[in-house]
């Protein structure tokens, strides 16, 4: 059995959700500066976001208000034992978000919590004796737009197709595109949202290593590409960034899609110990 | 991307001069604005339909859909963009109807919306989402004007200059 330090742990991810908050991955504002497009209000919106994420970047100010709720995801191995580990990334998100934006709130009265706790923590135990926490800041304009499709085997790629095109069409204008999308395929109805939101903690630009899984990514990005929502939804070519699927066998009788779009201020990041 | 090359719409605006908007121009904001979203609409909305006195004269006034991060070492405002419009598609036909002639938040309202902006001749404009640092630069000023008990979600009165802005509806 390994001992991790929870001390450790939380002046790290103290760290880490600090310095996340404030800009978004740098590979986003590079595809916006490379950006192709016919159209100038397209062009016109891309380049005052790459200018955005240059001014928070530079200046350390947040490039989007809405520093969003806090999402944790832990991958702890049944080897490993690290004592006060919830305490500790609770901890380090109340730290961390001492000057952004306090945006958690009961959902019923609606008072809020005051210091954007409690996180959101979703633990996933594996094999041996690692800890792996990853960080993803979710704001509630491009959260609001996730999709669950319950299909059914008869539907196939045909069917996951539609809806994640279909979840773009309906949702994608109000998600600040560019998008990246996260899509959950398989398991049961939480495996499949959980997996579409782990989709958006990979690198931008890498591809499922299945090779069907692969393909099938490429051929939904040219899909939402095509439907010409464009940056800040002005019309144009560039809807989404990427489209992240994440596989998990399911029943012999369901086809569960989950659908979960980030926008483009993409602000994640992993921690291993 | 040359701001200054932009049309100037000043606020509180002319309704004439909004007559004048093309659909999907870009065009930087010069004046006065205030900030509300979810509760604060919720509650003016209530404050309408007890007539009680309401936190701002709605009468002409520019209402920007934004909840901004706190003002930190003596800043004027924290980062500032848009939220979504939609979530407050339920009460904007009524702020319209009583005077609110410019809305600024991002993507799209609803059919109900749209008829009530055609109807009392307003606006409504599109800010870049995501866009927070760059909006935090336009504010020359900041007020806090009513429910302070929301936090971020409290009414603020903006002064904004060279504020960049889509027009989405008018």
């Amino acid at each position: 059995m390994r001992t991790i330090s929870s001390e450790q742990v939380r002046l790290r991810m103290t760290q880490l959700i600090s310095d996340c908050l404030v800009a978004p991955d740098a590979a986003v504002t590079r595809a916006l500066e490379r950006i192709r497009t016919d159209s100038a209000s397209e062009r016109t919106a891309a380049q005052l976001i790459a200018e955005n994420n240059r001014i928070a970047a530079e200046k350390r100010r947040y490039a989007c208000q809405d520093t969003g709720q806090a999402v944790i995801m832990v991958k702890l191995g049944d080897e490993a034992h690290c004592a006060g580990l919830f305490a500790a990334l609770d901890a380090a998100v109340r730290d961390a978000y001492a000057d952004a934006r306090k945006s958690v709130a009961d959902p019923l009265t609606r008072i809020n919590t005051e210091d954007n706790t409690p996180a959101i923590i979703e633990t996933e135990l594996v094999s041996g004796d690692g800890l792996e926490i990853s960080f993803l800041a979710k704001g509630a304009g491009s959260e609001n737009m996730s999709k669950l499709y319950m299909l059914t085997p008869a539907d196939g790629e045909d069917g996951i197709v539609r809806a994640a095109v279909n979840a773009v069409e309906t949702g994608g204008r109000n998600a600040c595109p560019p998008l990246v999308v996260g899509v959950g395929i398989g398991g049961v109805t939480e495996t499949a949202c959980a997996l579409s939101k782990r989709a958006l903690l990979r690198p931008l630009g890498a591809s499922n290593p299945r090779e069907d899984a692969a393909k099938l990514e490429k051929t939904l990005l040219e899909k939402i590409n095509a439907l010409g929502i464009g940056v800040s939804a002005l019309g144009g070519a560039l809807t989404a960034l990427a489209v992240n699927i994440e596989l998990a066998p399911t029943h012999i009788g369901m086809l569960p899609v989950a659908v979960n779009l980030s926008c483009h201020s993409l602000r994640h990041a992993t921690a291993v110990f | 991307m040359d701001i200054q090359s932009l049309r100037i719409l000043n606020l509180p605006a002319d309704r004439a001069e909004l007559k004048t908007l093309k659909q999907g121009e870009f065009v930087r904001l010069c004046g006065t604005v205030y900030t509300a979203r979810d509760q604060a609409h919720k509650r003016i909305a209530a404050a309408i339909a007890a007539g009680e006195r309401l936190p701002f004269d709605l009468n002409d006034a520019a209402i920007y859909y934004c909840g901004p991060t706190p003002a930190v070492n003596g800043q004027i405002i924290g980062s500032c963009g848009p939220t979504t419009s939609g979530r407050m598609d339920a009460y904007a036909p009524l702020l319209t109807e009583h005077g609110v002639s410019v809305t600024i938040g991002k993507g799209v309202r609803s059919p109900e919306v749209t008829a009530a902006i055609k109807k009392y001749g307003a606006a409504y404009l599109i800010a870049i989402g995501g866009a927070a640092a760059l909006y935090q630069a336009c504010v020359t000023a900041c007020e806090l004007v009513a429910f302070p008990d929301l936090g971020c979600e409290a009414v603020y009165r903006l002064t904004v200059k060279d504020f960049p802005a889509v027009v989405g509806i008018a």
